[in-house]
């Protein structure tokens, strides 16, 4: 009953705490915060209670909502799914704090929205229905359209609109897949089912099989994003507010990451390692483009939105290495981008509650008047760039290890993205902290809130840097599983099935 | 005691954290006081361990594994140290020069007002470095070895609000890291051949893995070698280190000259039996160590800037460090680093006094006489200056450089190249010190004197001129009675040169033209610079590109600037605006000019309407009679 009460808990937290708006804004912000930090705890006592490495489902809840068409409320949730899950109530913690000071219109509309579509991104994590998949994929997009719409800066209009064209574009070709793979699969097998573990086991024509993945790979490469359709992420993030940066950067991309794990690996293998070559190719394009686009910005979170885009480059070269090392890298990047990337964009947040800019050209100095922040922006500067002793070094390090064992070309191409990590997150240590101070103001350093949620990230980075050791033996079973070459048996009765299916085409039933 | 191994990197760390966290709370006496005794302590747990290995039988090793930092699919380097003959003379160094460096920090660094911050940069430093050297994976390596870059940015950037440290600190940064890119492709090569990234069975498999000359593992070891020189300022990254000298001097002297550019060196040494197996690849270490101490040592003729006489002389002496690394002298490399580091802590721990004493004044050309002024620093320094310039018999560097001379002359790989380079830069290396001390020693005053150092500032320096004179006393040459106590602690580990047959003879010869050429040295800065003060300023005259090309170090910056840095801020530049947007921009302005041009026809005009339906109703019919 956990599963469902995730999800259910942030929608019901969602609505109460819209009603309590009415009577105070300080109960409103109160039960969103305890709501996912009930949450969190939920999922700390799950990952506590794990049975063991060995096994790889931990809880698995399934109640049937449209038999008619074989869709269920299937939630299941593995060493990834729980990985993810943690990372969702952590970043959705410190988003309910950092909103706590600078949301001031509407503040019950806006909590609704935030858990809303906290909501969508744990029922994407859990879903083990490709129908319920889209469900959650699609909550998760509208209160974050209206999170940027209304409570975004200067240019939101234009950023909100992009961002949800661009996602419910590429979400209605995964839509056209997934309802190809439940036809496909109903075909074959007279079993017509959304539910994820039978349709693992289905076998389809290789050629209506790469149509199918690369449906569902649109959608998963906007979300990553992958260069060429990245331009939605710099303008999001930049409009968005703080909260909405945070959320869209540790969490919504790496709805992405997953479902390049959870869906393409393990549902069209066989195509998949057709198209790695040009996966990793546009993966280390992206890791390089990102880092040359990110030197030039004079936006703050522009600046650290190409950074991610960068980052995520690590995730493409990863998932479709195909072995273990490169996977669990990607795992790693996932959790570690999530924090270091999000500290980033909090960082910009609490300057631009002091300034009210996020141009870095007028910005300088704050080392001196606010050195507790410097310190917490080196750290996650450093982190960018993927120094030793921090999380996202272990992340890129795995994957780039794993990545050797694919290919050479392309990994010395993404070792060399590491140089130019360095180039933009020492500028943004130069334009921001270091120099002298552009304005005469004196700043005041973080509060205590600040400090609180600053420490909270500075000290899961370092410890992920240490210790990953924890995070990766749960996630090694799922990875594992997600890269299990079929046995040969299979592919013989695969080779069987493909021979049915081209007569079966043949004789124009897919007409 | 073995046991407490880990506290010798541990403790610095916790100094560090505890300053990082309290240091602007804490009163100020505590500061250098957590900041030095961390490192003090761990200087004492270091001699401890020391004692118990040497008097423990020969090749003997310590191990102690903390924790398992990473195990995924076979690749598991752990959080584990390994304590052998060569990581204990480094640990030796990095601590007890660390901690001389850190009392005198003490007093030079009284004023500044991120004192509790520099203790805590210092003290992050001598944590990681002595992680680097006692690691026993190559990816725990590499965590030191980064975390001595983040330290070095960081100190070499310490007064933050002047623009050119913040880019000499970012060059220095950038640029080590092209080399760590190389390193740790090397490292992703060793673990696929391998399987593992451990030192120890590196060692201990490579030669039954590959073949000697084998295109692998040459490539690794150049990979490596991408690495080291980075970190050590070898042609042809070495354009970062004069540049660093805008840190404060403490850390000039422990990072930019002692320890951390020592890295590469530790590294290859380290590493041995990879090079070994690529003798191409080693064949480049000594022509890299080659050129470079002469490239350096030239360069360091024409400077004005104290420190940056001793910057290019400190990229000048790794120079030669990595020469005995070539030619397979690697006690002899690892010699010259200790002794190295002694006289070279001095010599920038004394400049940063003068430079102190004479209110920032860098330039030496207005500096002079200050032998009366500062009696304890001009002794030190020329102490140290005499060892740097390897005056014959009574200065360490003698012994230590007269050991790589002898070697690159008769040794197995050595050469007629290697050894005429060494000795050529042996003279110049003379001459450009006595032009130091000479310009800045004697002569008249020409900058008021406004602090004479205390006694924190002069008992560091009294302690490391002794070192720089008594160290060397533990390795003489045979001609001069022969005694190899460092070459046989180190032996069991690192292997012994083999020397040419039916050369040994000509030794004493070798050390006559050495010794004679660094006393002809100095003799010429003296003619120069003591007894026609205008020569050098008519040489100057007479060849100004020559000096302004040796001043702005063979001018590697602009080449790099032109070939790297402007066409990548160029590239970025023109695409700020990505042009990949452009195209879904361009979608949108469509989308929106056929919307009103749709638009447009609904004008509620009526007169449109009919002109369009009997446009419309023509085209139809024309369209019907025609098809």
């Amino acid at each position: 009953m956990i599963l469902p009460g995730f999800i259910v808990s942030l929608m019901g937290g969602g609505i109460l705490a819209w009603i309590a708006s009415q009577k105070s804004l300080v109960l409103t912000r109160w039960i969103s915060l305890l709501t996912v930090t009930v949450n969190l705890l939920g999922a700390l006592v799950v990952w506590w209670q794990q049975p063991g490495v060995s096994s790889l489902w931990l809880l698995d809840y399934s109640i049937p909502w449209i038999p008619q068409f074989g869709i269920s409320v299937h939630l299941a949730v593995d060493g990834l799914s729980l990985l993810m899950l943690l990372l969702t109530f952590f970043l959705g913690a410190i988003a309910v704090l950092i909103s706590w000071k600078e949301i001031q219109n509407r503040v019950g509309l806006y909590h609704f929205c935030l858990l809303w579509v906290l909501a969508g991104i744990t029922g994407v994590f859990l879903a083990m229905d490709l129908f319920l998949f889209f469900f959650f994929w699609e909550v998760m997009l509208i209160p974050m359209f209206f999170l940027i719409i209304i409570w975004g800066h200067e240019n939101s209009r234009y950023a909100a609109f992009k961002f949800f064209i661009f996602t419910q574009a590429s979400g209605l070709l995964m839509l056209v897949a997934i309802l190809g793979l439940y036809f496909v699969n109903g075909n074959q097998t007279g079993n017509y089912t959304f539910d994820y573990f039978h349709l693992l086991e289905a076998n389809i024509a290789p050629g209506v099989a790469m149509w199918l993945m690369l449906g569902f790979l649109a959608a998963f490469a906007v979300k990553l994003p992958v260069v060429p359709f990245h331009t939605w992420l710099p303008d999001a993030h930049s409009q968005a507010p703080t909260a909405g940066s945070l959320i869209l950067a540790g969490l919504l991309l790496k709805t992405g990451a997953y479902g390049l794990l959870r869906f393409i690996v393990p549902l069209f293998r066989d195509q998949a390692m057709v198209i790695a070559p040009w996966a990793m190719a546009i993966g280390v394009f992206g890791i390089i483009y990102g880092a040359i686009l990110a030197f030039s910005q004079t936006d703050l979170k522009r600046l650290v939105a190409y950074t991610s885009v960068s980052h995520m480059g690590f995730i493409m070269l990863g998932v479709f290495s195909f072995n273990e090392l490169a996977a669990q890298g990607v795992v790693m990047q996932m959790i570690t981008h999530g924090i270091s990337t999000g500290a980033l964009f909090i960082l910009a947040g609490f300057i631009y509650e002091r300034i009210h800019t996020r141009d870095i050209t007028r910005m300088g100095g704050f080392w001196k008047s606010m050195p507790f922040l410097g310190a917490c922006g080196l750290v996650f500067a450093m982190a960018s760039l993927g120094l030793p002793g921090l999380g996202n070094f272990v992340a890129e390090f795995l994957t780039l290890v794993g990545a050797w064992q694919a290919t050479h070309k392309f990994t010395i191409i993404a070792t060399l993205g590491l140089v130019a990590a360095t180039i933009y997150s020492l500028r943004i240590l130069q334009k921001v902290f270091y120099g002298t101070q552009a304005s005469a103001t004196m700043l005041v350093d973080l509060s205590i809130r600040e400090r609180f949620i600053m420490m909270a990230l500075v000290v899961s980075i370092i410890w992920l840097g240490l210790f990953p050791q924890p995070i990766l033996n749960t996630s090694k079973q799922p990875v594992k599983t997600i890269l299990e070459v079929p046995d040969t048996a299979r592919t013989k009765d695969k080779s069987m099935q493909i021979e049915i299916v081209s007569i079966q085409g043949k004789g124009g039933r897919y007409e | 005691m073995s046991n407490l191994l880990w506290l010798i990197p541990a403790l610095p760390f916790a100094g560090s954290l505890i300053l990082i966290v309290a240091g602007s709370k804490l009163p100020k006496k505590y500061v250098p006081l957590i900041g030095s005794g961390s490192v003090g302590v761990s200087a004492f747990i270091t001699l401890l361990i020391g004692m118990e290995f040497i008097t423990s039988e020969s090749g003997s090793v310590i191990k102690q594994v903390l924790w398992q930092w990473i195990d995924v699919a076979g690749f598991s380097p752990a959080f584990g140290f390994h304590l052998d003959s060569l990581s204990l003379v480094f640990i030796f160094v990095i601590t007890f020069v660390g901690f001389l460096i850190h009392v005198y920090s003490a007093e030079f660094m009284a004023e500044d007002e991120g004192y509790a911050r520099f203790f805590a940069f210092l003290n992050l430093f001598v944590g990681s470095m002595l992680i680097l050297v006692l690691a026993d994976n190559l990816l725990l390596l590499y965590f030191g070895w980064e975390g001595v870059g983040l330290c070095s940015y960081l100190l070499i950037g310490f007064w933050y609000q002047e623009e050119k440290n913040g880019s000499a600190a970012r060059k220095a940064f950038i640029i080590t890291r092209v080399g760590d890119t190389a390193m740790a492709i090397g490292l992703f090569m060793i673990f696929k051949t391998m399987g593992t990234v451990n030192l120890v069975d590196i060692q201990g498999q490579a030669t039954s893995v590959w073949t000697v000359g084998s295109y692998e593992v040459t490539l690794i070891a150049l990979l490596l070698l991408g690495g080291a020189v980075g970190k050590s300022a070898q042609l042809p990254l070495q354009s970062w280190l004069p540049d660093a000298m805008a840190g404060p001097s403490p850390v000039s002297a422990l990072i930019h000259a002692a320890t951390m550019v020592t890295a590469g060196v530790y590294l290859i040494a380290r590493t041995h039996v990879v090079f070994e197996l690529a003798p191409t690849a080693q064949f480049v270490v000594g022509v890299l160590g080659a050129v470079t101490l002469l490239m350096a040592g030239f360069s360091a003729l024409t400077q004005y800037d104290l420190k940056r006489v001793l910057a290019y002389s400190t990229i000048s002496q790794i120079g030669y460090m990595f020469l005995a690394l070539g030619i397979g002298a690697w006690s002899s490399a690892i010699f010259h680093f200790m002794i190295h580091a002694f006289f070279k802590a001095l010599l920038f721990l004394a400049a940063g006094a003068v430079i102190m004493a004479l209110h920032h004044e860098h330039d030496m050309f207005k500096m002079g006489g200050l032998r009366k002024k500062l009696p304890v620093i001009y002794w030190t320094f020329l102490i140290g200056a005499a060892s740097l310039a390897a005056l014959p018999l009574i200065t360490a560097g003698f012994y230590s450089k007269d050991q790589i001379l002898w070697l690159a002359w008769a040794g197995e790989k050595g050469n007629t190249w290697f050894f005429l380079a060494a000795l050529v830069g042996a003279f110049i290396t003379a001459i450009y010190t006595f032009r130091m001390v000479f310009l800045t020693f004697f002569g008249e005053e020409k900058t008021q004197v406004s602090h004479v150092p205390g006694s924190l500032i002069n008992i560091p320096l009294i302690v490391l001129a002794v070192l720089s004179t008594g160290a060397g006393f533990i390795e003489v040459p045979h001609s001069l009675g022969h005694l190899q106590w460092f070459t046989d602690f180190l032996s069991p580990l690192l292997p012994i040169t083999i020397i040419r047959p039916g050369i040994e003879s000509t030794e004493w010869m070798i050390q006559l033209l050495a010794a004679g050429l660094s006393i002809g040295g100095a003799g010429l800065a003296y003619y120069f610079y003591g007894v026609r003060p205008s020569l050098h300023i008519q040489i100057k005259n007479a060849i100004p590109q020559v000096h302004n090309f040796l001043l702005k170090g063979w001018r590697f910056d602009s080449l790099y600037d032109w070939t790297f840095v402007k066409p990548f801020v160029y590239l970025s530049n023109v695409n700020k605006n990505d042009l990949v947007d452009w195209p879904f921009n361009a979608l949108v302005t469509v989308a929106g000019f056929i919307h009103r041009l749709f638009a447009f026809t609904q004008s509620g005009i009526l007169r449109w309407y009919l002109i369009g339906i009997v446009v419309g109703a023509i085209l139809i019919l024309t369209l019907g009679i025609l098809i």
